[in-house]
This record gives structure tokens, sequence and C-alpha cells, in this order.
């Protein structure tokens, strides 16, 4: 508003909103608190609550009772165990794969490529995001199959398929998931001035030094950031386990077949918590390295 | 220190919620909610319809995929619209996909009938969301096939709780172009160090649990297993153990017929248990399959139309049960599903004049030969009164256990 305009100019509404700054944040702050604190905080809550609950196991009615069964049969049936650590160790494994892949990667975008090719890249990079997640993991069933892709292009070298299993799986959920690794890396680059490289240059270092002590620093909360996407979406999955996995399982399929096959939602609720404590967990971890400050 | 205070209240924030919420629901209890109430098995006390009256115009029908056809997925295959000219009963379909789901949407009262496999009657049974079915008022009933009449999984104590649909086995197939020489039974898949491991296949549910004790009762009559759905600890024990060793040479597990269909074509999977569509599907696309009746018998499905108990129309729902079971219809869904019809006329109306023998659909001594899914419940299905057995829940527990 300028200060020529006054206020029998303005609609009366939009005066009352003018004059009262409380009322403004209000009912702007009005809708997302009620999205976080409902939609969200509020289906944790109920997640949490019913982990402890009971089921009766032949008709499947939940029975509104309190017990701690369900964690109990968590901690000491080793099965969970081998499965939390597999999830999280197919998690870390993706997270590294696709850090690797897309440090070169956004580097190259953001330092070397010139406007136009920068753009064209960026463009590259998310069309995959506009085909269907099961396109994808389909297409790297048939990929990777007997008689498939890379079994045909592995087969000069003496190699075959991985085929279905925990090696395939890395290899599609790291293709999944690469965009969203590259784009913070890509941004955090962005940002740094090339005048810092070249200043490095001229007090003498190599380009090995310079990658080490100017852009990796610089660079590392981008990949923090870009991990905890990796990292969680890895957590939650179950669909391309059951696309390429072969016959193993990760928790999102133990939640999965809680819920579907045995219509025990306690104990999936109660497995469920699982990744938001890993989650929960990772998270102060990345707040010690201090990474999330320098985003 | 300010953000510390912020994730406090992040974690917090849930923790209180939840204990506001508690009041809504939770009663106060002790530590024994795990303690199943359904110990043995009496049915609950649900009335039975006595005569027909006044069509209420609508149903609501529940149906595992192809039961209801209306024409939408093909238009020659359509027998709901049919019903709703000869009725004036509006039909309501709605497709599940797993037999826990159908359950699922049973509880909540808004479907009339369902078609139930033996792993989901005796729970609605069970917990009162079936009633009793009255034959007398299903003109159909009479000429169902008289073996599928007062089984295990479709009434209790002599009261039918529904009317057959169809049923089918459980076969093994395998890659007429892989598997030298062809398997005839179970031990194929079940056989340590198999030349075939890594390409053999498994269905993904823990019902499958029944096909290793199946196995058992066949190879290892000491455990003295007398129907794989009645296994004390000991003899699940075992069979779990036949599938753990079985685990590392499956390729994958399957539960999406399409899944398996392509695994076939793509010799992924060479060897496993399958349906019999399935493997008319692949033999119409020229993978060179086989699929037989394993020669030590087989497990398989018999699914049987049911009425809820909350039932809001249960004249229309009659009418629609009288009108799937009936010869023409009957031979319709069947043969759009791949199974064998349970009407005994049926098989003079369908379109494959062989389609009744390839399913076997009269013979006595073939079905008898399969071990129909059924809930396993802690009082023993076959009769033993000394030993608790282990029930669904432990099944589905222990298979994830196999599954590592």
């Amino acid at each position: 508003m300028t200060a020529t305009s006054t206020a029998a100019d303005r609609p009366p509404r939009a005066g009352l909103l003018h004059r009262s700054p409380r009322l403004r944040v209000g009912l702007l702050l009005t809708p997302p608190m009620l999205w976080l604190g409902v939609a969200y905080l509020g289906a944790l809550a109920a997640l949490f609550i019913t982990a402890f609950w009971g089921q009766n196991s032949f008709t499947g009615t939940v029975e509104r009772t309190w017990t701690l069964g369900n964690f109990r049969d968590l901690l000491t049936i080793d099965v969970y165990r081998t499965v939390t650590a597999r999830t999280i160790g197919i998690a870390a494994l993706v997270t590294v794969l696709d850090a690797v892949i897309a440090f070169p990667v956004a580097l190259f975008m953001a330092k070397v490529a010139s406007p136009r090719t920068q753009r064209a890249l960026v463009v590259a990079l998310l069309m995959p995001l506009w085909a269907s997640y099961l396109v994808k993991a389909y297409a790297w069933r048939g990929m990777l199959g007997t008689g498939g892709l890379v079994s045909w292009v592995a087969s000069p070298f003496g190699l075959d398929t991985p085929g279905f299993g925990i090696t395939g799986l890395i290899i599609t959920l790291a293709y999944l998931w690469l965009p969203y690794m590259v784009l913070p890396i890509y941004a955090g680059l962005e940002r740094l001035p090339t005048s810092l490289l070249e200043a490095s240059a001229d007090l003498g270092a190599r380009s090995g030094t310079t990658l080490r002590r100017v852009v990796l620093p610089v660079a590392f909360p981008a990949i923090v950031a870009g991990s905890v996407f990796t990292f969680s979406l890895t957590m939650g999955d179950y669909i391309a386990v059951r696309i390429v996995g072969g016959p193993n399982q990760m928790l999102g399929n133990v939640v999965f077949d809680n819920v579907g096959a045995a219509n025990n939602l306690p104990f999936a609720a109660a497995v469920a918590t699982i990744p938001v404590v890993v989650m929960l967990v990772y998270l102060a971890l990345v707040r010690r390295t201090g990474a999330l400050e320098n985003l | 220190m300010n953000r510390t205070t912020t994730t406090l209240a992040a974690v917090a924030g849930p923790l209180l919620l939840a204990s506001v919420l508690t009041a809504c629901g939770t009663s106060g209890g002790s530590d024994t909610a795990g303690e199943p109430a359904a110990q043995g098995f009496t049915a609950p006390d649900v009335p039975m319809q006595e005569s027909l009256g006044q069509k209420e115009g609508e149903v609501g029908i529940l149906a595992w995929p192809g039961y209801a056809e209306d024409g939408t997925n093909d238009k020659t295959v359509d027998w709901v619209t049919p019903f709703e000219k000869q009725t004036g009963c509006q039909a309501n379909v709605k497709y599940f996909g797993t037999s826990d789901e159908a359950l699922n949407l049973m509880k909540t009262g808004e479907y009339d009938v369902v078609s139930a496999s033996g792993d989901a009657s005796l729970r609605l049974i069970a917990s009162g969301d079936a009633a009793p079915v009255n034959t007398d008022l299903l003109k159909s009933y009479a000429d169902i096939q008289p073996f599928l009449k007062d089984r295990d999984w479709n009434s209790v104590n002599g009261q039918m709780y529904g009317i057959p649909q169809g049923w089918g086995a459980n076969l093994l197939m395998y890659r007429t172009d892989k598997v030298k020489p062809a398997p005839t039974g179970w031990d194929a898949v079940f056989e340590k160090d198999s030349p075939y491991a890594g390409k053999i296949t498994a269905y993904d549910s823990p019902i499958y649990i029944a096909d290793a004790a199946l196995h058992l009762m066949n190879t290892q009559p000491d455990l003295g297993i007398k129907n794989p759905y009645a296994l004390d600890q000991k003899q699940l024990d075992a069979a779990v153990a036949v599938l753990k060793d079985q685990r590392p040479q499956v390729s994958e597990y399957w539960s999406d017929y399409l899944k398996e269909q392509q695994a076939f074509t793509s010799g992924d999977t060479v060897l496993g248990t399958t349906w019999q569509f399935i493997a008319n599907l692949a033999q119409a696309d020229k993978v060179p399959v086989e699929a037989v009746f394993p020669s030590d018998g087989s497990t398989g499905w018999s699914d049987t139309w049911m009425i809820s108990a909350k039932s809001k129309h249960p004249n229309c729902a009659y009418a629609w049960m009288d009108y799937i079971a009936s010869p023409k219809v009957n031979a319709q869904s069947a043969e759009w599903f791949g199974e064998a019809p349970a009407n005994a006329k049926a098989c003079d109306f369908t379109s494959d004049k062989s389609f009744c023998d390839t399913f076997h659909a009269a013979d006595k001594a073939y079905s008898d030969q399969i071990w129909y899914w059924t809930t396993p419940i802690q009082q023993c299905l076959d009769g033993r009164k000394d030993v608790k057995c282990t029930d669904y829940g432990q099944w589905t527990q222990a298979w994830t256990e196999i599954k590592g």
C-alpha cells in the first residue's frame, strides 16, 4: 500500500486485515498448522496408540486393550531385527551409491556446462520424474531378468545379470531416487562462487586439492540434505522389493503384509514406528554434523 | 539450545496428542489381549432368513475379480445387467484382491453378499459377519455338485452358510524346455539342492504353509499330519523348516498372477505352484509350459457366496445367490475366471465344450485329492482334542520368519 491510498479506497475487509496484523498472521497460519497438527501429528499419534492395542488373531478384530505384546514380539523375534538391519543396510548403500553418482553429475552441471547445456541437463534429470514409479520399476524388472538388457551388456565381459535380489533392488532404488540427490547438490554447488575455485588454483592447489578442500566442504550440507531424501524414501519402500527384490522383504513389506494379509493393524503400527525412530536418529546425527545450519 | 527445544516439542507433540486421544477408545486392560477369544469355534447365533419377500431394489456385491462382470472389461462378458433386468435389483459390485480385504470390507456391513474362499469363510462365520443360508429358498442349490455341499469351509454342524461358486486346485507348473524330466509331485519344489535352484516360485501367502504340510504328510508320516490345516506347534515347526530350506532356492514369491506369468515367460522362473488359468494364459502366449496335478495331491480353493448378517437387502441378496449359481451364469463366471463350476448343469452351457473336462468339474475323485484352503484355528480341524493347533495369526508370523 502506498501512502497516498486512504482507508476509504480499500474494501472494508482488506482494511480490517491491514489494520490487525494478528488476524492476518492468524489466518495465514491456521491452515498449515491444522495440516501439521491434525493430518500429520494426529496420524502419527493414532499410529502410536494403535501399536499398543491387540488383535483377535482369528476374526481379525482389533481389541482396544493396552498391551506391550507387539513391541515384545518386535524385540524378541529375530526376523524383525534381520529385516530392520537389511532395510537400513539397503538404505545406506542406496544413499552412498547415489551420492557417488550424483556428485560428479552435479559438479559438471553447476560449474562446467554452459547455461544452455545446464538447462538441458536439468530437464533431462527431471524427465524420469514424469514417468510413473511403477513403469520405471517394471522396466528394471525387464532389464534385470533372464535375457534382459543387463545380461546382454554384461555377457561379452563374461558376467551375468544379478537377477532379482538385493543387488538388483539397490540398483533400481538408486536409479529411482537419483534426481533427489542430484538436485540438492546442484543447487548447493551453484552457489559456490567460481572465483573461489580460481583463487584456489592461483594459490597453487591442484584440482584434487581444490575438490577436496574447497568444493566438498561447500557441497557437504547439500549431500547430507540429499541423503535425507534417498535414505527415507528407501526406508519406506515396499513396491520395488516386490518387483525386483526376489524373495527378500523390507520393513515396508512387513507392514504391508500385516495390514493386507494378516489384518493385524496394531502389529503393523508397531513395525511402522521403526522407520520413524530410525529417521529421528538419522536426523539427529545429521544435525550434529551441522549440515542443516549451512543449507 | 533453541533447536533442542523445538525438537523436543516435535517429539512431545504426538505423545501429548496420544494421551489426549487415549480418552476415546482404549479400555484399560491387562497384558493378555493377545489371547484369542475364538478358542475352538462356536458359530454366533445369527438368525436365518425364513422366507423371501419384496425385493429391495438394490444389492451390494463383494466379489473376487471376474465373478461379477457387467461388460466393462469385455462387452461380451456380462451377467450382471441381465440380473438387474430380471430381478429389478440394482447391483453395486466391488472387487477385492485378497481374502483379508474381503473380511475387512464385510465388517463394514455395507455389502450384502460376498464370494468367500475357504480361508475367509470360517472367519466370517465366527465373527458373526455371515448369516446362515436357507438353501430351501435357492432353486439352484439342488444342482450343486453334492461333493461341495456341507463341507468344512462352507458349513457349521450341517448348516450351510452359502452357496458354492466353483473350485480349483493349485497346480505344479514347469517350463517343458527347461525342466527335464517332467516333475510329477511337490518333491520337485521342496527337494534340497534342486537342479533348478534360484528358478523356483511359491505362492506368497501364509496359507502356502499348508503346501509344505501336505508334502510332509506324504513324506514324513511319523509327524502324524492328517490335515494340512490342522498343525500343532511341532508340525508347524516342521513345515516351516521345509519352507526355510526352500527359501534360498526361490527366485521369487508370487501373489499377482501376471507377475508369475511374466516370470515363466522370461524364464526367471521355471518351476512352481500355479493356477489353471495362469497356465492357460501362458500357453496362449506360446510359452512352453505345462501344469500338472501333482501325484501326491494338492491344495486348492473352493469359493462360496455368503450373505452378510447385517444385510439391508436380503431378498435381493438371495436373488443374486440363486442367479449366480444357476447353470448358465455359473458356466459364464467359472469359464471367465478359469475354475470348475459348482453347478453340475453348468457344463452344458460352457462355450468351450471340453471346459468341464479340463477343470475336472464333475470328477469327485479329483476333487477329493484337493485340500481346500481353510482357515487354521486353535481347535484342530482333524478332530484331535489332546493338543492345541496353531491358528492363522501364528501362520502369518511364521510366514514372515520364513521369508526372513
